[in-house]
């Protein structure tokens, strides 16, 4: 059985901490999570930007017919307590068995300061010289055989987006004496080396005493020097790409590039899959019989006519399942029943947008262009209070605001984890949301639409300035890695869009069927008129919605499109209709999003976002009522 | 040969770390960034409006905040 463990669920401290077989260490963004799904055929997702896997990812491999556990740490770039994924990498070594050290192969002086680190700690362990691929393309020769000499390890060169050494790898790590267990002072090893003192493992702040980070960092030249040979080479295109893209101003431009390329690619594979058409504004540009639109009328709509039909075409079961008849007629985008609205909006016309934005978002991520974007943005996020890699988890959110908040992770502190989750959860509208924003209010013109984003746009700088100026805390500036530019392995790109994807319908599905029955059923029951009374006050005064608009608004914290689906049967103006999606968006995350801000922001910080946001919403509710003459 | 700034080095200029400061903390994120004393690095650009550097160390692009660059004391010019 294998544990999938998406980067912060928090379900599996037993069995790692109980000690894994195998544990794999390596700075960030070095390919662990690529080599641990090679290892035991868990499903990660891996990115090229360092800080991908924030917590630890645990999985089986099988080998003859033995079972390993094997367990991914976070990546750190060295085993001082300093930051969490350090401590988290102390703890997991402690009972861990054997070691796989993965360092880059293109990199090699900066990851071997951590390799001296692992081998003071005594366990057994090889060396994964990963991406040795790239490394011999930029004319990088490394000796492996007397690296390993100098070291005391084995050394073994793989390539782990192609699986190249693996084999190896795993046969040199099963091959490691563990008998002895953690080695003590003296003890007899393979790894055994005289200028590495060795210690207990449980003795951290000795073994750091022991070995000054500037020896370190001599010793690993004197290595270095000795068994890697620069060979000339001519700078390849990826490089004259890398260089352009950190250009002040060709950059700047570059950036400005990527993003209107990205939201161009996302809006035509969005519409393509939808409708079979293609075009980025107005008409298509041409049509093809295929999209989930015409499937939807083509091969279900006779289906559920029989049924409804066959219903009687009215009645409570026909409520349910087929919901109001528009005109006599089934309409998806109205209907409200289980089997019509409640299949159409998430599989017609949220899924290709999901689809879609995930394929562009995963090919920034595995090229690796947003740690650059984050440079670019550096300056203006620090009006928001944060630093340009906030960018990351703010990027993930508009796919979907669970993952932007665990992505938060990334930044260093508890403040910039606040404001970018805060900032997330109330002005970022996830990819279902916008699909269907795009859609409804796409009908009234293009400028509604923008008017959505841009509105939106505003609250996320306004509210991002006031926290700036009233959250405690220190603002750090940015300090990463940029990683160079990959050609995105199909491998993993496949596997990340296939967990984003069955992530998302595992939970849209049971949520919007879920809402859809509560609906019907407080309409039987006559609740939303006693509701719509209830919040009129706010609703229809303050906001200048119809008091029927607090329904969809509810409902929309069960999943966001189902309550920008009810705006549909609801007669709305324009400014109605941009109003109340801008309200939906910042009104409440969704139910899961609430989840996750309480686990990651703690009850009293949640609870204090949580009332910024219904400051935030009844202002600009408020505001645009007021300002936009009817 | 004089001392500066990373901070205050051109696009394009070389040099080598002779100081890191900024407190134990965040000179061990700089080490572990291969921002270590006695390094190479090459200014590879100064994003304007007082936005982050983007430095060349050990064949590997750092991006570093310009207030932190500021602690860093690079040599540049050689001594012949």
């Amino acid at each position: 059985m294998n544990n999938n463990h998406r980067a912060g669920n928090e379900s599996r401290e037993t069995d790692a901490r109980a000690g894994a077989d195998i544990l794999l260490v390596g700075q960030p963004n070095v390919g662990k999570s690529v080599l641990f799904s090679r290892l035991t055929g868990v499903r990660t997702i891996a990115s090229n930007y360092p800080g991908t896997t924030v917590g630890y990812t645990a999985g089986r491999m099988r080998y003859g017919d033995e079972n390993y556990d094997v367990v991914d740490a976070p990546g750190t770039y060295s085993l001082e307590p300093l930051d969490d994924a350090a401590r988290v990498t102390l703890d997991l070594l402690d009972g861990a068995k054997r070691i796989i050290n993965v360092v880059d192969a293109t990199h090699l002086e900066r990851h071997l300061t951590l390799t001296l680190e692992l081998i003071a700690q005594g366990k057994p362990m090889v060396v994964a010289l990963n991406m040795s691929d790239e490394a011999r393309h930029l004319g990088i020769e490394i000796d492996a055989e007397r690296l390993a000499e100098r070291l005391g390890v084995p050394v073994i060169p793989t390539v782990a987006r192609t699986g190249s050494g693996v084999r190896r790898l795993i046969l040199a790590a099963l091959s490691l004496d563990v008998r002895g267990g953690v080695l003590t002072n003296g003890g007899r090893h393979p790894g055994h080396h005289p200028h590495v003192s060795r210690h207990h493992a449980g003795d951290r702040e000795r073994n750091h005493q022991h070995i000054p980070e500037e020896k370190v960092w001599s010793r690993v030249g004197e290595i270095v020097d000795e068994v890697q040979v620069l060979h000339h080479h001519h700078h390849t295109f990826a490089q004259w790409l890398e260089d352009l893209s950190v250009h002040p101003e060709l950059g700047g431009i570059f950036a400005l590039f990527v993003l209107a390329a990205s939201f161009a690619l996302i809006r035509l594979i969005g519409e393509f899959l939808i409708a079979g058409g293609v075009g980025i504004v107005g008409a298509p540009w041409f049509h093809v019989p295929f999209g989930m639109e015409p499937l939807f009328d083509a091969a279900w709509k006779p289906l559920m006519a029989k049924l409804s039909a066959g219903l009687g075409g009215g009645g409570f079961l026909h409520h349910l399942l087929i919901g109001t008849l528009i005109n006599g007629q089934i309409d998806f985008r109205q209907s409200f029943g289980l089997l019509t609205t409640g299949l159409f909006v998430p599989l017609g016309m949220v899924l290709p947008y999901v689809f879609s934005f995930y394929l562009v978002l995963s090919l920034l991520e595995d090229t690796g262009y947003l740690p650059r974007l984050a440079v670019f943005l550096d300056n203006g996020m620090h009006h928001i209070g944060l630093h340009g890699y906030a960018i990351i988890p703010t990027l993930l959110g508009l796919g979907c605001n669970v993952p932007g908040i665990l992505a938060t992770r990334i930044l260093e502190t508890k403040r910039q984890r606040f404001i970018t989750a805060t900032l997330i959860s109330i002005a970022v509208p996830c990819a279902a949301l916008q699909a269907m924003i795009v859609g409804l209010v796409g009908a009234r013109g293009l400028w509604p639409v923008a008017l959505v984003y841009g509105i939106l746009f505003l609250v996320w700088i306004v509210i991002g300035v006031i926290l700036r100026f009233t959250t405690k805390g220190f603002q750090p500036e940015l300090l990463i890695e940029i990683p160079p530019y990959r050609l995105p392995s199909p491998r993993a790109l496949a596997s990340k869009m296939w967990m984003r994807i069955a992530g998302f319908l595992a939970e849209a599905l049971p949520l919007v069927l879920g809402a859809i029955v509560i609906v019907n059923v407080l309409y039987q029951l006559n609740v939303f008129h006693y509701m719509a009374d209830a919040s009129a006050g706010v609703v229809n005064y303050l906001w200048g919605l119809p008091k029927e608009a607090i329904v969809p608004l509810l409902l929309g914290i069960a999943r966001k499109e189902m309550g920008a689906g009810m705006f549909a049967s609801l007669t709305l103006t324009t400014k109605q209709l941009v109003s109340g999606c801008v309200i939906l968006s910042m009104f409440f995350p969704c139910i899961a999003t609430i989840v996750v801000l309480f686990r990651e922001l703690g009850w009293k910080d949640a609870l204090k976002s949580s009332l910024i946001m219904l400051a935030a919403v009844i202002v600009t509710g408020t505001v645009i009522n007021v300002v936009w003459p009817s | 040969m004089t001392e500066k700034p990373l901070a205050d080095m051109a696009p394009g200029e070389e040099g080598e770390i002779v100081a890191l400061g900024g407190g134990e903390k965040l000179e061990s994120r700089l080490r572990a960034l291969g921002l270590a004393r006695g390094q190479k690095v090459r200014n590879m650009s100064r994003i304007g409006w007082g936005g982050p550097i983007v430095v060349m160390v050990n064949r590997a692009q750092i991006a570093i905040g310009r207030g932190t660059a500021r602690k860093i004391l690079v040599r540049v010019g050689s001594d012949e």
